[in-house]
């Protein structure tokens, strides 16, 4: 076992209700996983069961080769060594900045606790704000607080609950690329939850998608995008459509707008009925193509226009043109398909 | 360089202009209405200006050491206990699950109904040296009175314990609203830090309730001070003993007046500690999300060990005490049932009445004035009258009756060199003086309720209103009354039941011949008819619960993160 933590077959129900099922993964040390998926899929509680506020009813986690919790045994939060930054921070209102970030340190004597706490405060950027307290500070200044002060006693993993949702949004793919920095820096075992895949894709090495208690695909954040493994990870990682198709083989599929082709092939049998997934990047605008869609609804991006088109069948798909492209409502414009990897799923 | 003048003095006129608006926008009548409020503490306060040396040697000599002293005491002793009994039992039913804790929560709240001259007098009964206590224990070993030592109730500890088994919920209950409101993740966070329970409870949850558990020990000290039926009947001597006893012993109004102020001093003493106590740091939550408190469930020798715990409060400040009320009354209240006690209670409840509705009336006319008006005159002067309620009744009595007094006298005068006619006394001794009186006390109930209930309906809504073209009258009638019905009722029944407590002021002020329930009780149990006061003492307990259950469920209802 070279996993910092590995978490086996857990499951959890919460008065009679599954809550988690059977849930199995690992995390390298120094490594930084995303739980990714909507709110409710039970992230959150996986969470609380590797800081050790809930417990799971089957299953293990391991945190550094030690077993934490099984169904009969349960190491208290405080014994675990974990360190927790919740989704509002949780500061203590009641303590300045910097008795916040030494609050964890018990048994150190007061140089190291000094030196430490000089660590973090300059790691992340704190020396104006130390002796201020939580209210006078910027969300961003609080997030960097509770993360110092959850990062100070050297857990064995960091464990983030949403860590992005209580900023702007602007601020949030900025700040989660900072913050991955400064763990890789630490080399801090991290697992983040989160249901904004831009966060997930900006901060983690590795993702995993939950829907209703089941951990779904548990891959890099490129594989998600362009290998969903399940036609629920296509939907949530990602825009696109699912358009009808019949497979001819195995590299081509017959679908209502002609043959899609793709470079990779697929092992699908000949004959499936099938539903493709296009992604906007898969849709390019070309003025010289025949085929033509009608614009429905545009959404502008800065650099980019994402296109809502309309096909003489009826059918809708969505496309990513470059923001000079700019059509009015209505107007039927070129298309071309250019797939690389198909991402088939068997008709329903 | 003169334009640049004249723009940077720009905002400063404007500003002047603002200050000079807040300050000259002000309404006449409630400016009269609060100065009219104000005239027992300028009474008390300006007596100050009239030394009486003569008596002040005397009391220095002999009684201001005790009254000083044991009114410390007293403090240090209520205050001590009640945060035990109040911070404890709050702590656990939040926090833990055990056999009981729910009915525990709002059972905690209970000893809030039962005046302290009340406790004071059922203990009494019980464990004096004639109560059933010691007779059985006499009986069954055979000693004679002085064989054996027992606890003195009728003493400065017994009046400690007195008043902290019925005070300690003012704190109960702060601490419990500010455990309540603490977000769950503070702790979490403490607990992912290393901290275990008890831990996380000392180093985060207590500093954090600090400011809410100061704000009930404050009113804690307030009732402490304001005590006199406790102390009076135990024999200690304080400062409300002794206000009393300057005025009717001595006969020195004047005196009694500046002893007074020297309560007020005290009073003002702590309550600006208090305040001072809190500036350091503010305790904003920084937490806006709560998620629901998960109560950890005890293991059965636990869960013993924490309903012992928080059972002591309520069963040595409500149970045994009602206990004892109730056995009295069943062997007295055929004798004590009659016209008399139906007058007692016709007078209790008419005064009482009068009082809360005045009260409402006022309260309302206030928060009116101050809600579309920002005038600062008005804000400090709605905050001055509502300082009454940290006044003891003793202090109120002495500081109307001077001026009553003074103005009867003046009036008699007047018309005796004029006219050859005696007006006799045309306000003091009148329920008009009385009720004057408990207005100044407890105005401030009414007006912080009815503004906390006003500050709900957000101007906006009055705005919404207006655009649907309703008028002033129907916005009030549709949108104000509605919303506010819950909040007026609890701001009279509020007034109503303190009104039928107080005790000193009623005593000092009464009409000629006019009883009411406390006053009534109080003579019952200084005449050493202990048994015969268990009825008025159970009807004013009775009473007392209402408060009681508008609290404990205006409390479940504000719940963050419970249904």
């Amino acid at each position: 076992m070279n996993n910092a933590i590995e978490i086996k077959n857990i499951s959890l129900s919460i008065e009679g209700r599954p809550i988690l099922e059977d849930v199995s993964f690992g995390v390298n040390e120094a490594g930084i996983a995303c739980l990714l998926g909507p709110s409710g899929c039970g992230k959150t509680t996986l969470l609380r069961c590797i800081a050790g506020f809930e417990r799971p009813h089957k299953g293990e986690v391991w945190i550094k080769g030690i077993r934490v919790s099984n169904p009969v045994h349960h190491l208290p939060v405080e014994q675990r060594h974990i360190g927790m930054v919740f989704q509002d921070y949780a500061l203590f209102p009641h303590m300045s900045v910097k008795d916040n970030i030494v609050f964890g340190l018990k048994n150190l004597n007061a140089k190291r606790v000094m030196q430490r706490l000089d660590e973090l405060v300059a790691l992340l950027s704190l020396e104006k704000h130390i002796n201020k307290y939580p209210h006078s500070l910027s969300g961003g200044q609080q997030q960097r607080a509770a993360l110092a002060r959850a990062m100070a006693p050297r857990p064995s993993v960091l464990l983030l609950d949403e860590p992005f949702a209580s900023l702007d949004i602007e601020l949030r793919e900025q700040i989660a690329r900072e913050l991955r920095q400064i763990l890789k820096h630490d080399g801090i075992t991290t697992i983040m939850v989160s249901h904004n895949q831009l966060e997930a894709f900006a901060m983690a090495d590795v993702i995993g998608v939950m829907n209703e208690g089941e951990l779904l695909q548990w891959d890099t954040a490129f594989d998600l995008y362009h290998e969903p493994k399940t036609a629920v990870v296509a939907d949530f990682v990602g825009e696109g459509v699912f358009i009808s198709g019949e497979v001819i083989n195995d590299k081509e599929v017959k679908t209502e707008i002609g043959v899609i082709q793709s470079t990779v092939a697929h092992e699908t049998g000949v004959g499936t009925k099938v539903r493709v997934l296009l992604r906007p990047d898969d849709i390019l605008h070309d003025d010289d193509s025949s085929m033509t869609a009608r614009v429905t609804d545009k959404a502008f991006r800065g650099a980019e226009f994402l296109y809502t088109l309309e096909l003489e069948s009826g059918l809708r798909v969505l496309s990513l043109v470059p923001s000079h492209h700019d059509h009015p409502m209505n107007e039927p414009i070129g298309i071309r398909l250019e797939i690389d990897h198909l991402v088939i799923f068997p008709e329903r | 360089m003169l334009a640049t003048r004249a723009a940077q003095a720009l905002p400063n006129a404007l500003a002047f202009k603002t200050v000079l608006f807040k300050l000259t926008n002000w309404n006449p009548a409630l400016v009269f209405l609060s100065l009219l409020f104000s005239i027992p503490l300028a009474v008390v306060f300006g007596s100050l200006f009239f030394p009486e040396y003569e008596v002040w040697a005397h009391l220095r000599a002999t009684v201001l050491t005790d009254y000083i002293g044991n009114s410390l005491a007293l403090l240090l002793g209520v205050g001590f206990f009640s945060l035990l009994l109040g911070v404890i039992p709050a702590w656990m039913v939040t926090m833990y699950r055990f056999p009981l804790s729910y009915q525990l929560e709002w059972a905690l709240l209970l000893p809030m109904s039962m005046p302290a001259y009340i406790i004071a007098y059922s203990y009494t009964g019980a464990l004096d040296v004639a109560g059933p206590l010691q007779t059985m224990l006499r009986d069954f070993t055979g000693w004679q009175y002085r064989d054996y030592w027992f606890p003195e109730v009728r003493s400065l500890g017994g009046a400690i314990a007195m008043l902290s088994l019925v005070l300690y919920p003012y704190i109960y209950l702060l601490a419990r609203a500010a455990f309540i409101e603490q977000s769950v993740c503070v702790l979490e966070v403490s607990r992912t830090l290393g901290c275990n329970a008890i831990d996380s409870f000392r180093r985060v949850a207590l500093p954090l309730a600090r400011p809410a558990i100061m704000v009930g020990l404050s009113l804690v000290v307030m009732e402490t001070l304001a005590d006199y039926g406790t102390v009076q009947y135990f024999g200690v001597s304080t400062f409300t003993t002794g206000i009393f006893r300057t005025w009717f012993g001595l006969g020195n109004s004047l005196a009694a007046a500046q002893l007074s102020a020297l309560l007020l001093v005290f009073v003002a003493v702590f309550l600006y500690l208090e305040k001072r106590s809190r500036k350091q740091a503010r305790y904003h939550h920084t937490s806006s999300t709560y998620s629901s408190l998960m109560q950890q469930r005890l293991t059965r020798g636990q869960g013993f060990i924490a309903l012992v715990i928080c059972a002591v409060p309520l069963v040595f400040g409500f149970i045994i005490p009602v206990s004892l009320l109730i056995n009295w009354a069943i062997d007295t209240y055929a004798d004590v049932l009659g016209k008399d006690f139906y007058l007692l209670l016709f007078h209790s409840l008419l005064l009482a009445f009068i009082t809360s509705a005045l009260a409402l009336a006022i309260a309302l006319f206030m928060a009116y004035s101050n809600r579309n008006n920002q005038s600062l005159l008005n804000r400090i002067m709605v905050r001055f009258v509502s300082m009454g309620y940290a006044i003891p009744g003793t202090v109120i009595a002495v500081g109307v009756l001077i001026p009553f007094a003074w103005f009867d006298n003046s009036i008699d005068t007047l018309l005796m060199e004029n006219l050859n006619i005696s007006s006799g006394l045309l306000i003091s001794g009148t329920l008009f003086t009385l009720v004057f009186a408990y207005l100044v006390r407890f105005l401030a109930v009414s007006i912080n309720t009815v503004e906390a209930a006003l500050g709900k309906i957000k101007p906006v809504m009055d705005e919404v209103a207006k655009t649907t073209g309703m008028r002033a009258v129907i916005i009030v009638k549709r949108i104000h009354i509605p919303m506010m019905r819950g909040s007026l009722l609890t701001a009279l029944l509020l007034v109503f039941v303190d009104v039928l407590k107080e005790l000193p002021a009623t005593l000092i002020l009464r009409p000629f011949n006019f009883n009411t329930l406390a006053v009534r009780t109080y003579e019952l149990a200084n005449e050493e008819l202990l048994a015969e006061a268990a009825v008025p003492a159970l009807a004013i307990v009775i009473a007392g619960i209402i408060p009681v259950i508008i609290i404990s469920n205006s409390i479940s209802r504000s719940r963050p993160g419970h249904e």
